[in-house]
């Protein structure tokens, strides 16, 4: 079989987790439309700086430019993708179609999602698709690694990818998140990027509950940059499952006036510290939601340099 | 019962515009409970398009206006009225509307949308239940429908947007996923929480469904 893109420059998300070392992820946000510069520009400041790049999925049910496409400039660009999968705006044929088209452009390394829904986003009036969510989004994947859709037909060729998922450690009530996080290993999941945490200690509680479900798959923190009081407050009250304890309030409440964003990136670096020095998880994921120029300075102040890693 | 809302007056006045002479049917069932087509929403349609200047021909409120051969009766009883109808208002659901249709050849005009089928809280108040999928999955989950009652409609759990119980999509809607969880585990179940779903036959009720039941005693000698 012929990939077409088969020269895989760097490293794969597997292969590094595999490895022991600990995975630094960043983030990119497609834009509304064609103009693609600043996002080549974020994808050239980030390729050799992180081990990998998400690309989200019409993120916040908000229409943008596709994820696929996305991470085949990523690729073009000599960087490594993780391709975020929905379930809200394609129906189980359009997303293993895609899943084929991805797999023979040497994309490894699929997140799947159920996706928010629709009301949330800027088509209030689109159809929420939802054939499928995460948990049978990861065993569609899993009958085609061998070799069968879902339809019980057989594929001339399957695929293989590294299955990642994401959990909610803030979510309330966290039980059955927890149950949920367990049938997505079971389902295939090797690997989990978790939704926001700012709160390390109840980080660290979800850790401990998460190694005793499993202590082989691999965890990665999600850490979204705090940019000013405006967005915490909007974050608090508007984003499910994130939630900015009061400690990081106060921090930035009482950073001088210019200095929030750099006060976000110095408690950036500070968690992305704390999870390596103190084992806590086996990589980071740095969503800077927008602000991805930024990233190199916070890894800088964290210490963290992939390629001394 | 099959929940509908009243459509904006205007938006009605625009679907008569050009028939001056309406006959309006409301429905002694669903729509009577509803408060959207019982007699005295019809009565009040009727002196409010007479006041417009329409004529209104006639007017009738009878049980079950989905029921075909029985809304065909009902015309051919007031036939009067109807044959000087330049066409029909119909105050209930859609397939009240569409029973009408079958009935007649003139303008048939909805005046409610159909919004769910729902339970009846108290009265004025409805919820939505059940979405009519053709495949109950209700055995697996307490009793409680994760088709319907999650704004997703997924089968493995709560997605991460559930906050305090509450739905992403309205801080005023319960996650349907945490109802499952707190009613399995009450039941001592959460087996079948754990359980993974496989993907769900969304073709059980293959549009436009059609159910035909053999009569009994048919068949034999």
């Amino acid at each position: 079989m012929t990939l077409l893109i088969d020269k895989h420059v760097k490293p794969s998300i597997q292969e590094i987790l595999e490895s022991g070392t600990f995975l630094v992820t960043g983030e990119i946000g497609p834009p509304k439309g064609t103009d693609i510069d600043e996002m080549i520009h974020h994808i050239d400041l980030l390729k050799d700086k992180v081990h990998a790049m998400n690309i989200t999925d019409n993120q916040s049910s908000v229409m943008r430019y596709p994820s696929l496409g996305t991470a085949l400039i990523i690729k073009e660009r000599g960087g490594e993708p993780n391709l975020q999968v929905t379930c809200r705006d394609r129906n189980r044929l359009a997303i293993e179609a895609d899943l084929l088209f991805a797999y023979t452009r040497g994309i490894r390394s699929v997140l799947c999602l159920t996706g928010d829904s629709i009301p949330v986003g800027d088509h209030k009036e689109a159809k929420g698709v939802f054939d499928c969510e995460s948990v049978q989004l990861l065993q569609i994947i899993r009958n085609m690694e061998e070799g069968k859709d879902s339809g019980g037909n057989e594929l001339q060729g399957g695929v293989q990818f590294y299955k990642g998922a994401i959990v909610t450690p803030e979510a309330d009530p966290i039980e059955p998140q927890m149950i949920k996080f367990e049938k997505k290993i079971e389902a295939g999941a090797q690997w989990f990027q978790t939704q926001a945490v700012y709160d390390m200690d109840n980080f660290k509680r979800f850790m401990e509950r998460a190694r005793k479900i499993n202590d082989k798959v691999k965890i990665c923190a999600g850490l979204v940059l705090l940019t000013s009081m405006g967005a915490i407050k909007y974050m608090n009250a508007n984003v499910p499952g994130v939630f900015v304890p009061d400690h990081l309030v106060k921090e930035m409440a009482e950073a001088p006036k210019g200095e929030a964003l750099n006060t976000g990136i110095r408690i950036m670096a500070r968690q992305i510290r704390q999870c390596i020095d103190e084992k806590l998880c086996d990589g980071v994921h740095i969503m800077a939601i927008g602000k991805e120029d930024v990233v190199p300075r916070i890894l800088e102040e964290a210490g963290v340099d992939i390629t001394k890693m | 019962m099959i929940i509908t809302t009243s459509k904006p007056y205007e938006e009605v006045l625009k679907e008569l515009e050009g028939e001056d002479k309406v006959f309006i049917v409301g429905c002694g069932s669903c729509a009577t409970t509803c408060e959207t087509g019982g007699e005295e929403q019809v009565a009040e349609m009727k002196a409010k398009l007479e006041a417009e200047g329409k004529t209104v021909t006639g007017t009738m409120v009878y049980e079950e206006v989905c029921h075909e051969l029985n809304t065909k009766r009902k015309f051919r009883e007031n036939k009067e009225a109807v044959e000087a109808a330049d066409g029909f208002l119909v105050m209930c659901c859609g397939a009240g509307v569409q029973s009408v249709r079958e009935a007649t050849e003139k303008g048939v005009h909805p005046a409610c949308n159909t919004v769910f089928l729902g339970n009846i809280l108290r009265q004025g108040n409805f919820t939505e239940k059940c979405s009519l999928c053709g495949d109950c999955v209700l055995e697996d989950f307490g009793a409680i429908c994760p088709v319907t009652r999650c704004h997703k409609g997924i089968l493995n759990g709560p997605c991460g947007g559930t906050d305090e119980g509450k739905c992403e999509t309205d801080k005023e809607k319960d996650c349907g996923w945490t109802l499952i969880y707190n009613q399995l585990e009450k039941m001592g179940k959460l087996d079948r929480f754990r359980r993974i779903y496989g993907l769900k036959n969304w073709q059980a009720n293959m549009k436009p469904g059609r159910v035909i039941f053999e009569k009994k005693g048919e068949g034999g000698e």
